[in-house]
């Protein structure tokens, strides 16, 4: 059970002189979500490439569900499933058809293939529209039907490319809801993501890839450990309040000009109602509060001394 | 064996397509039909190619068909393969031939029924030809022929192009070539340059074999000189169009 679902080293890639991938090493435990999180350009979709038996790497090993991806492409395309960055859905069939397509290229039987299409809708909660043609979706339910498409495969290792980008807050939290479903019912996830909550909300663990490098690995919170940005800022009505304010606070930064503390902390909420409780036993009025999470941004500065923008300006 | 059962599933889903887009197979009728009425009623009065200028511009009508039909068939190829939905089938491990297979297939049966709706209107506005029952066989094999020659290119267009605009694109010059071969008017008749052009492009050897088996005067030179074009282009587009598919991620 806990073996390794997909296991790479030194995988390296490169398009004439430009480097995509250089030398990332990778160890994704059975029956866990693992996130790659990166900006564009940073070579997430190549290693997914890779990793599901559609580029073959320059150099390095890749072995997914126990199977060599160069040499045993068949027995690793058996095991997987890709979501990719685009819904792939096809825009003239109804969501039945492309279910029912999905079924006879897995060539299953004509009654299996119904039976298997009928509970994708039914799960994803798509029986309304399965007559409808794809083109009508909006954007959460081709996401949808795009993963069920995958998972008429009932594949063991399911590699999801930017599962969430370009989707509402709603239709974001509902693909949460289902990938965690996923993992529940014992398969792995492998998905790349550009949003540090997303990696924070769904992966066992993280790794950060940057220009074509690991450039961390752990899980959400040791990851988020390493990031200084998360704070809390306190602004106050008055000098004298915020002097005191001060001496209860002694681990904040002050900035007297604006009247502000800045309380380093993890902003979550227990913290928080420490802080206020603290405040309130020496009757400190505040007039402002606002939390700070680190975004990826705050991530990417930490871990490579330079910002995401920066990636995307080059 | 899994190649025929997924170019089956391939096809089912192309002709799905058709039917509900029939916008591609009416505009790869509508515009062979306007340009026979063109050539026919306006232009063909003028020119002067020694037999009924109907039965003359009908070979050339029904290339020019072909060519109109397939700009639908590159802009296909090209979203399977931008949408991302050819790598889904190849992480399926689907059989690799079978999605493109189902293309050539279903651009065939639409060229088949665009000629026979073009043919039936050459009828109504004069066409009279003089073939026996095995020299229309041999119109419809050269028909076939021609369309997977073009079929095959079409799809290696659609899969090379980096978007369906510029694959849309890369079958005009199909539309244009026609005008530069014996379709309309004998290639004897044009300037030089675009005379020697005509001559010796594919398109001509095509059109004066179908004119011949049409008029009931077949030549054995054009028909072997119009097979060799079509299985050389078909060998050419074939290819071309594996070593794109296998290439690109």
């Amino acid at each position: 059970m806990n073996g390794s679902a997909i296991a790479a080293s030194g995988l390296r890639k490169a398009y004439k002189d430009k480097v995509v991938l250089d030398g990332v090493d990778l160890d994704v435990r059975t029956g866990t979500i693992f996130a790659l999180l990166g900006p564009n350009g940073a070579g997430k979709t190549t290693t997914v490439n890779v990793l599901t038996t559609l580029l073959t790497p320059d150099a390095g090993k890749a072995v997914v569900a126990g199977h060599d991806v160069a040499t045993e492409t068949r027995a690793v395309r058996a095991a997987i499933g890709v979501t990719g960055q685009f819904a792939s859905v096809d825009d003239l069939l109804t969501g039945e058809e492309n279910l029912l397509m999905m079924a006879d290229l897995l060539h299953l039987p004509k009654a299996e293939g119904r039976r298997v299409a009928a509970r994708l809708l039914d799960r994803f909660d798509l029986v309304e529209a399965a007559r409808e043609p794809a083109a009508s979706y909006s954007g959460g339910m081709r996401r949808k039907l795009d993963l069920a498409m995958t998972l008429a495969g009932e594949p063991q290792i399911i590699f999801l490319d930017e599962p969430t980008t370009g989707l509402d807050p709603r239709s974001r939290r509902t693909m949460w809801e289902i990938i965690r479903e996923l993992v529940a019912d014992g398969r792995t996830i492998f998905l790349t993501t550009q949003y540090l909550e997303e990696a924070d909300q769904l992966a066992d663990r993280v790794a950060v890839l940057d220009q074509g490098r690991l450039v961390a690995e752990g899980t959400p919170a040791e990851l988020k450990r390493r990031v200084p940005g998360s704070h809390i800022r306190l602004r106050f009505a008055d000098r004298y309040e915020l002097d005191v304010a001060g001496r209860i606070l002694p681990e904040a930064t002050r900035d007297d000009d604006n009247l502000t503390l800045r309380v380093p902390g993890d902003g979550g909420v227990r913290s928080l109602r420490a802080l206020l409780a603290r405040l309130d036993e020496h009757s400190v009025d505040v007039e402002e509060l606002s939390v700070h999470t680190p975004d990826l941004d705050d991530v990417f500065l930490a871990l490579t001394g330079h910002g995401n923008k920066e990636i995307d300006a080059r | 064996m899994n190649v025929i059962a997924d170019s089956a599933t391939m096809l089912r889903r192309n002709f799905r397509h058709t039917m509900r887009n029939p916008v591609a197979l009416f505009n790869g009728v509508i515009m062979p039909v306007f340009l026979m009425f063109l050539m026919v009623y306006v232009f063909g009065g003028a020119f002067s190619v020694g037999v009924d200028y109907a039965d003359y511009a009908t070979p050339g009508l029904m290339l020019t068909t072909i060519c109109y039909g397939v700009g639908a068939t590159a802009i296909a190829v090209n979203s399977d393969m931008t949408t991302g939905f050819i790598n889904r089938l190849r992480v399926m491990d689907v059989s690799r031939a079978a999605v493109l297979n189902a293309h050539v297939i279903a651009t065939m049966l639409r060229s088949l029924v665009a000629i026979a709706i073009v043919t039936g209107v050459a009828f109504l506005m004069g066409f009279r030809p003089a073939a026996s029952f095995l020299e229309w066989l041999g119109v419809i094999g050269i028909v076939v022929l021609t369309v997977l020659a073009i079929g095959w290119l079409t799809v290696a267009f659609g899969l090379a192009a980096k978007t369906p605009e510029s694959a849309g694109l890369a079958a005009v010059p199909l539309m244009l070539l026609p005008f530069l071969s014996s379709a309309f008017v004998p290639a004897g008749t044009m300037g030089p340059g675009a005379r020697q052009f005509a001559e010796y492009q594919p398109f001509t050897s095509i059109i004066e074999t179908l004119r011949g088996l049409l008029t009931g005067a077949p030549s054995a030179g054009s028909a072997i000189t119009a097979i060799a074009w079509c299985v050389g282009l078909t060998l050419v587009g074939y290819l071309w169009a594996r070593a794109s598919f296998t290439k690109r991620a």
